[in-house]
């Protein structure tokens, strides 16, 4: 199916408005979008975070298609049941339609709480599709720091201290993590970028089997930017290249998109309240690591694109 | 599945229970293996690569996953089961609550094991008593007969669309699950007959229809959910009585909330789970020749707990000793001790009422044991005064 607007329209709404995300909020967009990569009837699961609370107040829901909550860090095993549910019932002839299996989680629910019970139904084989809206912290919560936040942010548990400026560590490599898993298929997405993003869902939907989606996710009140950016402080990371846009298909590396004029990463950071103590002088080698970091990966990106390609 | 065409086999607990969910031959089975249920999961692992169910086995990363597993699975409209023992139902907790909530009929066999810590392999009921409050329906299993009958008819007492709730079904780990008995199995027909088909009200498979399950639930719905949770258990009692007729009249076995043990003139009770009924029962048997009037209770489903019956079978009595395979650390006593002096509060005749913590991590529980528990019974009954309430009986 070509990604284009003509054909997209064609997709049945599953996220229907009147939810209650904030203005600005880039799960939505996610969840609109990657739900564009099916047609097929598709059940949902998603961890306790922002998208869930925002989406059921009961006795209210926004989704027009069947979906469930069950806790934090169980949105894979969730899925998992569900679609063992789907897989043992079409055996017994109890079912015959074909239907997709979703899982979301932020990145609280996906890089720390809920990353082992990702890893084990991405090494079980379940056929499912797992999305991580990663704003960079626990933002349901009220802005605490997890392991996808970027070293040096000021959240609630890393607040831009007297002594401690922010994150001190780097975030974890989820998406290499999952692609070692060596499942069919693993990619970097992000709202900016939808045409990227939406074929990446189709083939995360088409491939028999698991495939993960790790989107940045914009959040205004936790990356403390204005509500109107937040499609722009998407475009920016992608173009600072701190979220590489690629996949990993069957092994192979793949870079979806090179920024044609690379912005430094200290433009990136400029919108984003939540660096402002960076911008102190003593504070400024962070930057610095932060650019030598996102150097480093590209180039290690690009080596491995090179090693996996035919 | 009628007396005469069920076969006795030689089966410990655990194959009992793998034996029943083979002929309930559930859709979803997600397991993780925790010692002693693992025998549980080993036999019905060789029923699935055998081909002889049709049950998907997710084997799971954990029991947290095993749970989770087994709600997605009992909301799409699939019939689930899974199987635990301590710290594996430990770390199932918040999930077993969810699934109750969630009024998703899951049964789940439970391989009593003491909960960590320390650590310890062996049997006590701290694991089960622990999760009395999270929801579920427990019944309690003297033997691997009781075992295979009681998960069979715990699969319609949870599906039943009164009751829509999960299940637990204990037996005492070792002593039980890895003891050999011989087991009258009925024929897979007539189980399969029993059982019916699963029809699930809103599975979520039914995508032409869809549901949202656990949404945000606030100040405004979450008390009145609960309210409807609580009722859904009240009606348990009912369904319950019902469903053990109908296995009577299937499988020749019968099957009560409370069972009881020479009670007609019994003076002085003996209040037990689990493995330790049968071991009381012989103790009664001698004392009786003994002239003592001995007896006892058992009350096999202690969720939700029968409260009336117990208060209508021990008042009247001399003394009764509650025999608790578990401390609560409540300052009380064990957990079947409360529940028992609190249903026989309004009781006009109530009997003395002792507290005996027993077996704690395996500790065996001898004849001898709760022999000297009768006697103390006798005793108190004499002199009209309970000497001490809560006792521990077997340590060192």
């Amino acid at each position: 199916m070509a990604v284009n607007l003509k054909e997209l329209r064609n997709i049945p709404e599953r996220l229907g408005p009147g939810h209650r995300l904030c203005a600005g909020c880039g799960a939505p967009l996610v969840a609109k979008m990657v739900m564009m990569g099916t047609d097929s009837p598709l059940v949902v699961t998603n961890a306790t975070g922002c998208l869930e609370v925002a989406t059921t107040i009961y006795p209210y829901t926004a989704w027009k298609t069947p979906w469930m909550h069950n806790a934090f860090e169980n949105s894979a095993a969730t899925i998992a049941g569900i679609e063992s549910a789907y897989q043992s019932l079409k055996k017994q002839g109890k079912i015959d339609k074909d239907v997709k299996f979703l899982a979301f989680g932020g990145d609280g629910g996906t890089y720390d709480i809920g990353l082992q019970a990702l890893s084990g139904a991405l090494e079980r084989g379940h056929d499912f599709v797992y999305v991580c809206y990663n704003n960079e912290a626990y933002m349901n919560t009220g802005i605490q720091r997890s392991g996808a936040t970027q070293r040096g942010a000021s959240t609630t548990t890393s607040p831009a201290g007297e002594a401690v400026p922010g994150k001190r560590v780097f975030p974890k490599d989820l998406t290499e993590i999952v692609a070692a898993h060596n499942i069919p298929y693993a990619a970097q997405g992000s709202i900016s970028n939808w045409k990227d993003l939406v074929s990446k869902a189709q083939k995360a939907f088409d491939v028999k089997g698991p495939a993960f989606l790790n989107v940045f996710s914009p959040c205004p009140p936790g990356l403390k930017h204005a509500t109107e950016k937040s499609v722009e402080v998407a475009k920016l990371m992608v173009d600072c290249k701190a979220w590489p846009l690629y996949e990993v298909e069957d092994g192979k590396h793949r870079i979806t998109y090179t920024p044609r004029k690379v912005r430094p990463v200290s433009d990136w950071i400029k919108m984003q309240g939540r660096f402002r103590h960076l911008q102190k002088e003593e504070n400024k080698g962070i930057i610095d690591d932060i650019q030598k970091r996102i150097d480093a990966n590209w180039s290690r990106l690009e080596k491995l694109q090179e090693a996996t390609s035919d | 599945m009628t007396g005469r065409s069920a076969k006795p086999v030689p089966l410990t607990g655990a194959n009992a229970a793998s034996e029943a969910m083979r002929q309930i031959n559930p859709d979803v089975v997600a397991a993780y293996p925790i010692t002693p249920q693992t025998e549980i999961v080993m036999g019905f692992s060789n029923f699935v690569n055998d081909g002889v169910v049709d049950t998907e086995f997710v084997p799971v990363e954990s029991e947290h996953s095993a749970m989770s597993a087994c709600v997605g699975a009992s909301a799409a409209g699939a019939r689930a089961m899974t199987a635990t023992s301590a710290n594996g139902l430990a770390l199932m907790w918040e999930i077993v609550y969810i699934a109750a909530s969630t009024r998703l009929p899951i049964v789940m066999p439970v391989v009593n094991r003491a909960l960590s810590g320390p650590i310890n392999i062996h049997c006590d009921h701290s694991d089960s008593m622990g999760a009395r409050d999270s929801g579920w329906i427990q019944i309690y299993c003297e033997n691997a007969q009781e075992v295979y009958d009681n998960i069979i008819a715990a699969v319609r007492i949870a599906e039943h669309s009164d009751v829509l709730l999960p299940v637990m079904v204990m037996q005492d780990g070792f002593i039980t699950s890895h003891s050999l008995e011989r087991v009258l199995v009925n024929e897979d027909s007539k189980v399969r007959e029993f059982i019916g088909t699963y029809k699930p009200e809103y599975p979520l498979l039914d995508t032409d229809n869809p549901v949202t399950y656990g949404p945000l639930d606030l100040f405004d719905y979450y008390f009145e959910h609960k309210r409807q949770q609580s009722e859904a258990l009240k009606n348990v009692p009912g369904v319950a009585e019902k469903i053990y007729a109908e296995y009577e009249k299937a499988s020749g076995r019968k099957y009560n909330r409370v069972e009881t043990y020479r009670m007609d003139d019994a003076e002085h009770v003996i209040i037990a789970l689990n493995s330790t009924v049968g071991t009381a029962k012989d103790v009664i048997d001698s004392k009786r020749d003994q002239g003592i009037r001995a007896g006892l209770v058992f009350p096999r489903m202690f969720r939700p707990f029968p409260a009336e019956e117990l208060s209508g079978l021990l008042s009247g009595r001399k003394s009764a000793a509650v025999l608790d395979r578990s401390e609560a650390f409540s300052g009380q006593g064990g957990p079947l001790f409360a529940e028992i002096r609190s249903a026989l509060y309004e009781s006009d005749d109530k009997p003395l009422v002792m507290n005996y913590i027993y077996g704690l991590g395996g500790r065996e529980i001898t004849e001898e044991h709760i022999g000297s528990v009768i006697d103390t019974l006798k005793d108190t009954a004499s002199s009209g005064k309970v000497k001490e309430k809560i006792n521990y009986l077997g340590v060192r």
